[in-house]
Parts: C-alpha cells; structure tokens; sequence
C-alpha cells in the first residue's frame, strides 16, 4: 500500500474535520478576498460600510462560521504541525489547550466585533 | 494499514538538496498555513477597534472620524501595508491551491501527477497574484 503523506493520522475525526473546514473555507475565503478587495476596495473601507454588511443576518452568520471554521482549520493544523515534528506528553498537553484558549479568546473577539457592526447590544 | 512516512525535520535545510516536488509542496503548505493563522490574530486584532468605534456619536461614523475606519485608512495609506496585502494573497492563493490539489490525493486523485499538479499551483498563485496587483495597490499613491 501507498505510504502516507499526511501530518494527520489516517481516518481519525480531526483529519475529516480538517478536511471538511479546507473546502468550506476554500469556498468562503474566496468569496471574502472577491468582495473586500474587487467589488469594494481596501481604501475604501469605513464602519459604516462594515455595519451595513454585518446588519444583513445572512452575512452575520457567514462571517461567524468563516471565523470559528478558520480558526479551528488553523489551530488544529499547527496543532498536527507540532506533533509531527515531536510534540510529546506534557509539553504536548500544555500547547494543546492554549491554543484552544487562544482560539476561544479569538472567536470571542471576533463575535464581539460582528456584533459592534451588527448593531446586537452584546459585544 | 499505511505505514508512517518519516520526513525528518524540516528544520533540516541542509537536506534541501534531496527534496522533491511533493516534499517542497508540504513545507510551502506549512509555511503559508502558519502565515495565515498568524494574519487571521492580526486581522481580528485590527478589525477589534469597531468595538469602540461602535460607541462613537452617529455624526462621527457618518463621517469616518471613528476609530476604526481611521485606522483602517490609515494602514491602508502605507504602501508597505499594501504590498504586505499582495503577499498575503499570494500565500493565501497557493494555501487554496495546493489545498484543493491535498484533498484530490487524498480522494486517490491524480496521485501520478502530484508533481505536475504542484508546479501548477505555483504557476497558477503567480499568475492570480500578479494579476491582482493593479487592484490591491490602486490608491495608495
């Protein structure tokens, strides 16, 4: 049988789960680059134009899955990076859970500034 | 069951001679993916300040004079920021690319041309980024 090329163990739930966020955000992050950067451009960018698009509750709830499917497609893959490369027992404990601190810390941020645009008194 | 493939440590540049295709394409996905976890703090780091801004007066924010659109055209104004941002693409795009071309292998597809499909996505990110430049910079002369 072919050998393995992937960091991640074959068949496990987080190697689908990678997999699964990689075309949804292959997807969504096209989409965010087309719209911020050719239909609106860069310098064009103020928080009244953000908060029109973030009043729009289909673009809320887009922009929120594209942040926690980010962060975890990103958290998880240096995650695997780091155990590749030999991250072991407590060490390995330790990284795991402060980058998933980190990343709640992240989407807690980044729903917090959604909903500042948004309008929603929580933020 | 598949057995392990042990790469060595990609720290170990003085083995670069001996990469291949595929090994070049691991290390470009791993380097791109640590730019883009990194940018993705930075970026909610900077869009952070339209919690603030969301507290300035109506006549502020109908004028720009809130907190985060001026910094945001502020850092937009800087040419270096602009470049930064094509770079950005550029990672991103192959990120994408050689993305789509991991979970073609991983489906069993194209494994005979995995070489062929890298030097693609190289190609392919070179052409959308120079492409692109014209829009990223527009402005900020």
């Amino acid at each position: 049988m072919a050998e393995r090329y992937s960091s991640f163990q074959s068949g496990g739930r987080m190697w689908f789960l990678q997999r699964v966020t990689a075309v949804f955000l292959l997807v969504v992050l096209a989409f965010h680059f087309f719209l911020l950067h050719f239909v609106h451009h860069a310098d064009e960018v103020s928080f009244l134009a953000s908060s029109a698009r973030m009043e729009q509750l289909s673009y809320y709830s887009l922009m929120i899955l594209f942040l926690v499917t980010a962060t975890f497609h990103g958290v998880n893959g240096v995650y695997n990076a780091l155990v590749n490369q030999g991250l072991t027992g407590t060490k390995r404990t330790v990284i795991k859970w402060t980058l998933v601190a980190a990343s709640v810390v992240l989407i807690a941020q980044g729903i917090r500034t959604a909903n500042a645009w948004a309008g929603i008194g929580l933020y | 069951m598949s057995q392990s493939y042990n790469r060595g440590l990609i720290e170990d540049f003085g083995r670069w001679r001996e990469f291949e295709a595929g090994m070049w394409a691991w290390i470009f996905h791993k380097f791109t993916g640590w730019v883009l976890i990194g940018y993705l703090f930075t970026h909610i780091a900077v869009l952070s300040t339209g919690i603030p801004a969301a507290g300035a007066g109506e006549a502020a924010i109908a004028a720009g004079n809130d907190v985060y659109t001026q910094t945001i055209v502020s850092l937009e104004g800087l040419l270096l920021v602009r470049l930064l941002e094509v770079g950005l693409l550029a990672v991103a795009v192959f990120h994408m690319l050689n993305g789509t071309r991991l979970l073609l292998t991983d489906l069993g597809i194209g494994l005979e041309a995995q070489d062929k499909s890298f030097y693609a996505s190289l190609i392919l990110t070179g052409a959308i980024t120079v492409a692109s430049v014209p829009t990223f910079i527009a402005g900020a002369f």
